[in-house]
Formats: structure tokens, C-alpha cells, sequence
């Protein structure tokens, strides 16, 4: 058995957390630049150049890339080998969260009761946390804060099975054709395709972990991450909705299996920040 | 070629704006989202005053990051203005003449807009950093329980502004899309 002090947990979480603010990946800066090259509008070109110069500022300042950082949600791939000692994981979670959150000078958009007090937690906590098990002694961690804007535009639907694939496809085009401007184009797009209403859910956040262009290892839906990404890209709506090219930088599909019943669809839409950053132990 | 602009806005000023125009915005500004608008119309209602002279005045949709020592304001880029919709006519109506934000605005709105001589900016969502260079001053007003949501006064000079909607009811979303839209 692995032993994890959940301190080294909270340093990590905090790490990540400012850094995924403040410091774009090397991966999005590489798209952005090339979607200059392919968008035709000016408007649109002079849009992805701004947040190119975005990227640099707030590299050099030290200022979050958005005002928004997000819900912070944090993924951990947890090796059944491992592990954690010296208190409670979930605390050692939010508390890197928190420290993280207050010394980066990122917002704080955390109301605790979402009905009637709009009390604000101060340090952006709690966390959305999802755990997941897997084999081995690893630890892999991934901290996506998730702004509210784009995070507002994203959908899920039962459809009939007798829907298919066709009426996923239309649901998914129209979601992103609905959200025009709001979610803050050029967007990422994950999609989940089956298991059951709040497990789709879970798929489409997944899916915009998953890095440019890497695509589903199942061919067929590797298939329809590239035709839908292309649809959505004649949409016409472009850079900060202002008309192009370059609506959608990438699409991602996650699939389960589905009850015979059931054909949940879920898509969750991330903003041209792309904030991610991952670890592992 | 950038449009100077400086407020308070007036109609001739905004008459002269039309959708797609590239604007450099100076002078003082307002910031204001969800909660804050809530308060606003809720004194409105009272007839109490607003925490600001709204005559001629620019709202900008924004809940800034903190300022770091040394810094003005913290990242500050526009929030997704569809949310404050239901507000934003009655703001025209005591004098509110320009919004800035980003994402399509309601019919109602664009409606109001012409009737009340109003303009819409959009300001580069994900753009924050960028946008916070404009920022020369800011101190909150009002509201300050709101954290992030509490009214601001900005001194902003040569902020990046495009001409999302025009008091003529043009929609720049529209139209922009129009011309790239592959059917």
C-alpha cells in the first residue's frame, strides 16, 4: 500500500489551482495561433490576436486570465493501492482550493446557499471533487476551473432511442447554435453520450479534459468529433460571436452504455481559456 | 480605425454609433451584474436614489477579479449580459445610455434601446487581463457586501469596444454571422 499525506495533497491542489488562473497551456496557446491563421473575418482574426495578448499579460502580471476562475472542479484518478493519511482527502482538497484561491488573488464566486443567502464562501471553496478508482498506485489529479458564462450555456436532454445518433448530432449543433456568443468563443465542446441522467453529465465535463486533438479511441466516434466539430465551425458565429470561422477550437466525446430505454445526451461548453492543469503522483 | 468616445454618453454621440464600429471608451464608468441590478431596481421601486448619477452614464457588466497590490483592479472582463435583461430597460429609462457586455441582448431590450437612445458594447470575453490595462482607476460605491458583484467607479481610458447593438436596432451578432453562416 501507497501512503499520501493529504498535506502533499492540499500543496498540489493549491499549485494547480493558481497556475490553471494564470498560466494558459502551451497546447491552447499553439491552437489559438493557428485558428489566426484559418479565420477569415478580421474582426474574428483581431479577436484571437487579443487573446493571445491576453495570455502574455496575464502570464507577465500575474492577473487571471478571466476575471471568472470558476467553480473549481477537481478530477482525481485514484490508484486502488494508494492510501491517504493524516486527515480527511476532501478537506486536504478544498483547503488547497481555498489557500490557492486567496494568495492568487483569483475571484471568489462561491455563494454556500444557493436559495436564500448569498453569503460568499471567501475562498471559492468547496470544490466539485470527483474521485474515481482505478488500478495501480497512482494518483492522477486535474484541476479545470469552470466559469460561470459557459458553464450557464451547456444542456442536457433524454432523448427516444428511436432519436439515434442524428438526433444527438442535431442536439449537440443546436446547443452550441443557441449559445452564439455568451459561452465566449472559440469554445471547447465535450459531449457524454448514454449511462444515466447525472452520469452524462459527469461524461461531458470529462470530455473537456482531454487535450487537442486527441481523440476517442473508438473510430466511429472519433468520426463524429471531427464531421460535428466541422459543422459547428460553418455556424457562422466565430471569435467572441462576432461572425468566422473558428467557433469551436475542438469537440470530445465521452460514451457509456445506455439503458434500453434511455439516450442521454449531455453538452458541456468551455470558454476559449481552456483552463486545465493535471499532475501525477 | 477606433471611434474616441468619452462619457457621460449623449444622443448625439450615440446617433453617430453604428453596429461594427471599433471604439476607444475613456472617462467614467460603472460596474453592475446580477445582485447590483437587483438593488437597483429595487430603490427604483422605493423611489430612493441610485448610488450613482445614471444621466448619460455606462454600465459595464463585470465582477473583477481582486487587485493585487499596486494594481488598480483585477482581471475585468465582461460577464454574459442576457442576465441582465430584465433590468436593463427601466435602467434606460432613468438614463442609462450604454452597456457594456457580452452576448446577444433580448428583442426588448434592442427595443429599448431605440426608444430610449441606448447602445450596447461588447467588450472580448476571456480578454480580462487585456482589459484590465484600461482600468486607471476603481473604488467601490456601493454594495460592498457583494464582493466581486459590488458597484464599482471606474476611470477607464482607451478601452476596447466594439458596436454590438446600435440605437437604430441594428444586432451585430446578427449581421456578423450572416455573412460566414455556410448553410
Amino acid at each position: 500500500m501507497r501512503k499520501i499525506q493529504v498535506n502533499e495533497i492540499t500543496k498540489i491542489i493549491k499549485k494547480l489551482s493558481m497556475e490553471a488562473s494564470i498560466i494558459a497551456n502551451d497546447q491552447l496557446i499553439k491552437k489559438i495561433e493557428e485558428s489566426v491563421k484559418i479565420e477569415e473575418s478580421s474582426v474574428g482574426k483581431a479577436v484571437l490576436k487579443q487573446l493571445l495578448r491576453n495570455i502574455e499579460i496575464s502570464k507577465t502580471d500575474k492577473t487571471p486570465i478571466c476575471q471568472d476562475t470558476g467553480f473549481t472542479v477537481v478530477f482525481m484518478d485514484i490508484g486502488q493501492d494508494v492510501s491517504f493519511v493524516g486527515g480527511s482527502l476532501e478537506d486536504a482538497v478544498n483547503k488547497g482550493v481555498g489557500e490557492g484561491y486567496v494568495e492568487a488573488y483569483l475571484r471568489k464566486s462561491i455563494i454556500l446557499d444557493p436559495i436564500s443567502n448569498p453569503r460568499n464562501s471567501n475562498n471559492n471553496t468547496p470544490a466539485i471533487l470527483h474521485t474515481h478508482i482505478v488500478e495501480g498506485d497512482k494518483v492522477k489529479i486535474t484541476v479545470l476551473p469552470k466559469g460561470g458564462g459557459a458553464e450557464n450555456m451547456s444542456r442536457i436532454k433524454m432523448l427516444k432511442p428511436a432519436d439515434g445518433i442524428e438526433g444527438i448530432k442535431n442536439f449537440v449543433i443546436e446547443t452550441v447554435k443557441n449559445a452564439g456568443g455568451n459561452p465566449c468563443p472559440p469554445t471547447v465542446i465535450g459531449v457524454g453520450i448514454g449511462g444515466t441522467f447525472d452520469y452524462v453529465a459527469y461524461l461531458a465535463k470529462k470530455a473537456i479534459m482531454r487535450d487537442f486533438g486527441d481523440r476517442n479511441k473508438d473510430k466511429q466516434v472519433a468520426k463524429y468529433e471531427v464531421e460535428w466539430l466541422e459543422e459547428i465551425n460553418k455556424l457562422g458565429i466565430g471569435p467572441a460571436g462576432l461572425g468566422g470561422k473558428v467557433t469551436s477550437l475542438d469537440l470530445f466525446i465521452e460514451v457509456y452504455p445506455r439503458h434500453i430505454a434511455t439516450y442521454p445526451v449531455a453538452v458541456n461548453i468551455q470558454c476559449n481559456a481552456n483552463r486545465k492543469k493535471s499532475i501525477v503522483l | 480605425m477606433s471611434i474616441k468616445l468619452t462619457t457621460p454618453l449623449t444622443e448625439a454621440k450615440i446617433k453617430d454609433l453604428k453596429i461594427g464600429d471599433e471604439i476607444l471608451l475613456s472617462g467614467i464608468i460603472y460596474t453592475a451584474r446580477d445582485s447590483a441590478h437587483q438593488k437597483f431596481i429595487d430603490l427604483l421601486d422605493e423611489k430612493k436614489e441610485l448610488p450613482f448619477d445614471p444621466v448619460g452614464s455606462v454600465i459595464f457588466y463585470v465582477g473583477p477579479s481582486p487587485a493585487q497590490p499596486g494594481q488598480a483592479i483585477g482581471a475585468a472582463g465582461p460577464t454574459t449580459s442576457y442576465r441582465m435583461d430584465p433590468f436593463a430597460n427601466e435602467m434606460m429609462e432613468v438614463g442609462v445610455k450604454g452597456m457594456i457586455g457580452k452576448g446577444a441582448r433580448s428583442q426588448e431590450v434592442i427595443d429599448g434601446m431605440k426608444k430610449y437612445c441606448g447602445v450596447y458594447f461588447g467588450a472580448t470575453g476571456g480578454a480580462a487581463a487585456l482589459l484590465s490595462k484600461s482600468v486607471v482607476e476603481a473604488e467601490v460605491i456601493a454594495f460592498e457586501e457583494l464582493g466581486p458583484e459590488a458597484v464599482r467607479r471606474l476611470v477607464v481610458k482607451d478601452m476596447p469596444l466594439i458596436v454590438i447593438n446600435d440605437c437604430y436596432g441594428n444586432d451585430l451578432y446578427v449581421e456578423g454571422r450572416k455573412e460566414w453562416e455556410e448553410k
